[in-house]
């Protein structure tokens, strides 16, 4: 903690020398966004570089939003400093720069600010809380999906309203990791990932007609688990200071119309195969080649990583073995309750007869706490762990991503030597006709480099800040989560006493 | 490794006294003259040898104080006689006790061995002794259930008399009681074959002529047949609920080996909660047993005794049979013999229905007097296990409760 507290100082100079440099960096807003002592103690070029760069882009996509969102983004600062007015002014009329959004984002090697990036997990007074709600199955056929309701309660200037509302679907969710993914994985952001798309679920609930009961409850089920899942996805991008307040993320938030169907989360488009084809190169790629890292911090953190990622995985097998086992004790003890009722309705002791079914009406409420159990033991413990295994997924796509930076600048290292000795080589064979021609090139290849180291440089730097406040989330969500868990059990517990000593009285009953 | 777990327990049990107390609430105690138990028993490769203790103030019995090693064969021995003496036919015979059977148990410890590559060292050997523990249970109780069948007997006005049972008591060698044989496996098949043949055909061609036993049997039928039922749906709950207490342990040890990677803020957290859930387990593997004990046994053995009894309503439809064939005959020798006066066959098949009928009315005397006498034990028996029981989830409920709140008290406080 106490050195990223320190570090801003340090990034403001770096930050106001790449901005002069190159003020065509998008990340650069929506950093600077949310820290207000960032913007309290950076200088006004800080201030001026942070403006919203994505704000075209609306526009373009959205235009009777335009008044809406360059207001929002103009205050952009405010959401976490809300009191510090002069600042959001001072910003709010570079905000039409016109700044394209589609940049190649590979070519923006800017870092920006990191100082935003608040570690700590809890911004005081400022909330974003998502809940996803009543899922709807629309259309029939393979046609069919499921429509969420998302809803949103924050007080975050940021965003136009208090209370709102949109109704997605699952690709749209997919379609936001996508975008997220894109703009913020080259910076070394971990991206909460998306819940996995599930073939045998889907099917399920295309084919469920409505009067097919037994189906439904399976998909029920299913679709029950995935709407959690999606809640938890969205509360954990909300929760990132920078993701928060990212244009995409707001729009899908907000915009009250359907998104641009994201046709590149299907496994079968173009998109899809071509994805496929990047994956398995880049798969072979970490499998082929091994950076020499030269950074201590990683060589611990990938090992460390590695091995929490064996840990978790392992925890939750259990714990889904658990919540099975636990679901099929719930379904023996109905069935034990009912056969117990039979059982008693067929005693010819009145007493005993009525012992045994209020016997069996126990067991019954045992059922259904049992059955709650399960779903604490699936949703309290047993998928914040998948959820867990699925970020450290998303670490290890940053750190390779930064491997592959790395590799871009030795590969320019290697270019500038090359052209290097081709310049000698043409210097000393004195042909000074191609000698400037070669000359521009080492310039030219002296600056990739030097993009590729500073690259490096800060993509490493970003991720260090990233896996730093992961942690910070990781063991507040652990605490937090755990011991929700261990208090519901209780209450579990503090139910199936009522519901024994109830019981007592009848079996003392008994005559 | 799956011969050593056997031997294992095999040298546990030798040491431990076989606990006594399930089911002895069955029989009023209080008489003293004739006392039976089972003061030790020996698990040996297939069979189990129980060491018989007698004491007594009989003048029938030579010492007052006897030991016999007797075999579960030797106790399905005595009962067949039971089942077999005329003279018990309006009597419940006590349900013979159920075969020592292992398998299960020794099954699991064979899966065990065969998974022992997938788990840690600290987890093989808590499943282990988790085996180890539900062989003992099942041992325990498989010797108190032979102790209860002979407790019954010596408890018994009638039965406490018969000579095979002073026989089972006193005779200090083998009863020569061999295993069955296939042959006479298959003559028992067919047997037993033919009782539930004769059983069907006696239901549908006698009708009783008593509203009390005509009821009782299709109330003893049902009966049985729900608490057979019930029987196995608690043996499966409970024996699911044993796999949830067993899974506890997998969490645990990946808790506490997460806590060993995760260095940093949540070690002990994670240790903490490990730590808990192995206790947890514990309470939960105690619910687990004692539901079977309490509820799933009480079910089995009066599923058993229901059967004794309903062995009892089909030896009185025989005799009622034997008794109408009696009439059938006496009226035949009667038409036949219309004109003789005072004819010699006349007046043996009037002997032979005044015997038949003689039998039968005793029977029915004897019976209802059986059948209310069971009603009044097994609703004994059951008040007495359901308050058990319900006392016992309340004080596993109350325990685990507690362990969960002092463990959340510690982790307020890190």
């Amino acid at each position: 903690m106490a050195d990223i507290k320190e570090s801003p100082p340090l990034f403001d100079t770096n930050e106001t020398k790449v901005d002069d440099l190159d003020d065509d960096d998008e990340d650069i807003f929506a950093s600077a966004v949310q820290d207000q002592n960032q913007l309290e103690d950076s200088s006004p070029y800080n201030g001026v570089s942070t403006i919203p760069t994505e704000l075209p882009k609306l526009t373009l996509r959205d235009a009777p939003e335009e008044n809406s969102f360059s207001s929002v983004s103009s205050p952009a600062p405010g959401p976490l400093s809300s009191p510090l007015g002069p600042m959001s002014t001072d910003i709010g009329d570079l905000h039409d720069v016109p700044i394209n959004d589609n940049t190649d984002v590979l070519s923006s090697n800017v870092m920006q600010t990191q100082s935003p990036d608040v570690v700590s997990t809890d911004s005081s007074d400022v909330f974003l809380k998502i809940t996803v709600t009543s899922p709807q199955k629309i259309g029939d056929g393979m046609g069919a999906y499921v429509a969420y309701k998302v809803e949103t309660k924050t007080n975050m200037p940021i965003f136009r309203k208090r209370n709102f509302s949109v109704i997605r679907r699952f690709s749209d969710f997919l379609g936001l990791h996508d975008k997220l993914t894109d703009k913020y994985l080259r910076n070394g952001r971990i991206i909460p990932p998306a819940p996995e798309k599930s073939v045998i679920g889907t099917t399920k609930i295309k084919m469920s007609g409505d009067k097919n009961q037994e189906q439904n409850s399976s998909s029920t089920e299913f679709i029950e688990k995935r709407r959690a899942a999606l809640e938890r996805y969205l509360n954990r991008t909300a929760a990132h200071p920078v993701l928060s307040v990212d244009p995409d993320f707001r729009e899908f938030l907000e915009a009250d119309m359907e998104l641009p169907k994201a046709t590149n989360t299907s496994a079968l488009s173009g998109k899809g195969v071509m994805r496929l084809f990047n994956k398995v190169g880049e798969t072979v790629n970490k499998i082929t080649y091994k950076m020499d890292e030269t950074d201590k911090w990683f060589e611990e953190k990938t090992s460390q990583i590695d091995s929490l990622d064996v840990q978790l995985r392992a925890l939750h097998s259990a714990v889904d073995t658990l919540t099975n086992q636990r679901r099929e004790l719930a379904t023996c003890t109905g069935a034990t309750a009912r056969s117990i009722a039979v059982l008693g309705h067929g005693e010819p002791g009145a007493s005993l007869g009525r012992a045994l079914a209020q016997l069996a009406e126990t067991l019954e409420k045992v059922e259904v706490i049992r059955r709650a159990q399960s779903n604490s033991d699936l949703y309290q413990f047993g998928e914040m762990l998948r959820d867990y295994v699925a970020l450290i997924g998303a670490i290890k796509d940053v750190f390779h991503e930064r491997v592959k930076v790395f590799q871009n600048w030795q590969h320019a290292q290697m270019m500038l030597n090359k052209k290097r000795e081709q310049k000698a080589r043409l210097e000393q064979s004195g042909r000074i006709d191609k000698t400037s021609q070669a000359a521009t090139e080492v310039i030219e290849w002296e600056a990739k480099v030097d993009r590729g180291q500073e690259e490096f440089d800060n993509i490493s730097k970003m991720i260090k800040k990233e896996v730093e406040r992961f942690e910070l989330v990781r063991v507040e969500d652990f605490k937090k989560q755990l011991t929700e868990y261990l208090e519901s059990m209780l209450q579990y517990q503090n139910q199936l006493i009522k519901y024994w000593e109830s019981f007592l009285p009848e079996a003392r009953a008994v005559a | 490794m799956f011969q050593d777990g056997i031997c294992d327990t095999a040298d546990i049990l030798n040491n431990v006294p076989p606990k006594k107390t399930i089911h002895t609430d069955n029989v009023d105690l209080s008489d003293k003259s004739l006392q039976v138990d089972i003061s030790d028993a020996l698990s040996e490769k297939d069979k189990v040898k129980f060491t018989v203790h007698t004491t007594t103030t009989l003048p029938e019995f030579q010492k007052p104080d006897n030991l016999v090693v007797r075999q579960h064969e030797e106790f399905v021995w005595l009962h067949d006689r039971f089942e077999e003496n005329e003279e018990y036919a309006g009597y419940i015979i006590p349900p013979c006790p159920p075969r020592p059977d292992f398998d299960a148990s020794r099954e699991k410890l064979q899966k065990l061995g065969e998974g022992e590559g997938n788990m840690t060292r600290e987890e093989f050997n808590k499943m282990k002794q988790e085996l180890e523990a539900e062989y003992l249970a099942t041992f325990k109780k498989t010797v108190a259930m032979h102790e209860m069948f002979l407790t019954r007997l010596a408890h018994h006005p009638v039965f406490r008399n018969d000579h095979n049972l002073r026989v089972f008591l006193e005779y200090d060698q083998d009863l020569c009681v061999r295993g069955k044989n296939k042959m006479e496996m298959f003559g028992g098949l067919v047997k037993s074959f033919s009782t539930t043949t004769d059983e069907y055909y006696l239901s549908a061609t006698v009708k009783d002529v008593n509203d009390f036993f005509d009821q009782e049997m299709s109330f003893l039928q049902t009966y049985h047949h729900n608490l057979k039922e019930a029987t196995a749906r608690s043996d499966r709950q409970t024996a699911k609920h044993k796999d949830v207490a067993d899974s506890y342990i997998k969490i645990s040890t990946n808790l506490l080996q997460l806590a060993t990677t995760d260095t940093g803020k949540l070690e002990r957290f994670l240790t903490k909660i490990a730590e808990m859930f192995e206790k947890l387990r514990k309470v939960e593997g105690r619910v687990a047993s004692d539901e079977d004990l309490k509820l799933s046994d009480t079910l089995r053995y009066y599923m058993r005794d229901t059967a004794a009894a309903k062995r009892l309503l089909f030896r009185r439809l025989k005799a009622l049979h034997a008794y109408e064939s009696a009439n059938r005959a006496l009226e035949k020798a009667r038409a036949k013999n219309k004109d003789v006066h005072a004819a010699v066959e006349v007046a043996e098949a009037e002997q032979a229905q005044t015997e038949a009928c003689e039998k039968f009315e005793q029977m029915s005397e004897k019976g209802k007097e059986e059948l209310t006498d069971f009603k009044t034990r097994r609703v004994t028996a059951f008040r007495k296990n359901l308050i058990e029981l319900t006392e016992l989830e309340i004080k596993h409920a109350k325990a685990h409760a507690e362990l969960l709140k002092k463990c959340l008290t510690v982790l307020r406080e890190e």
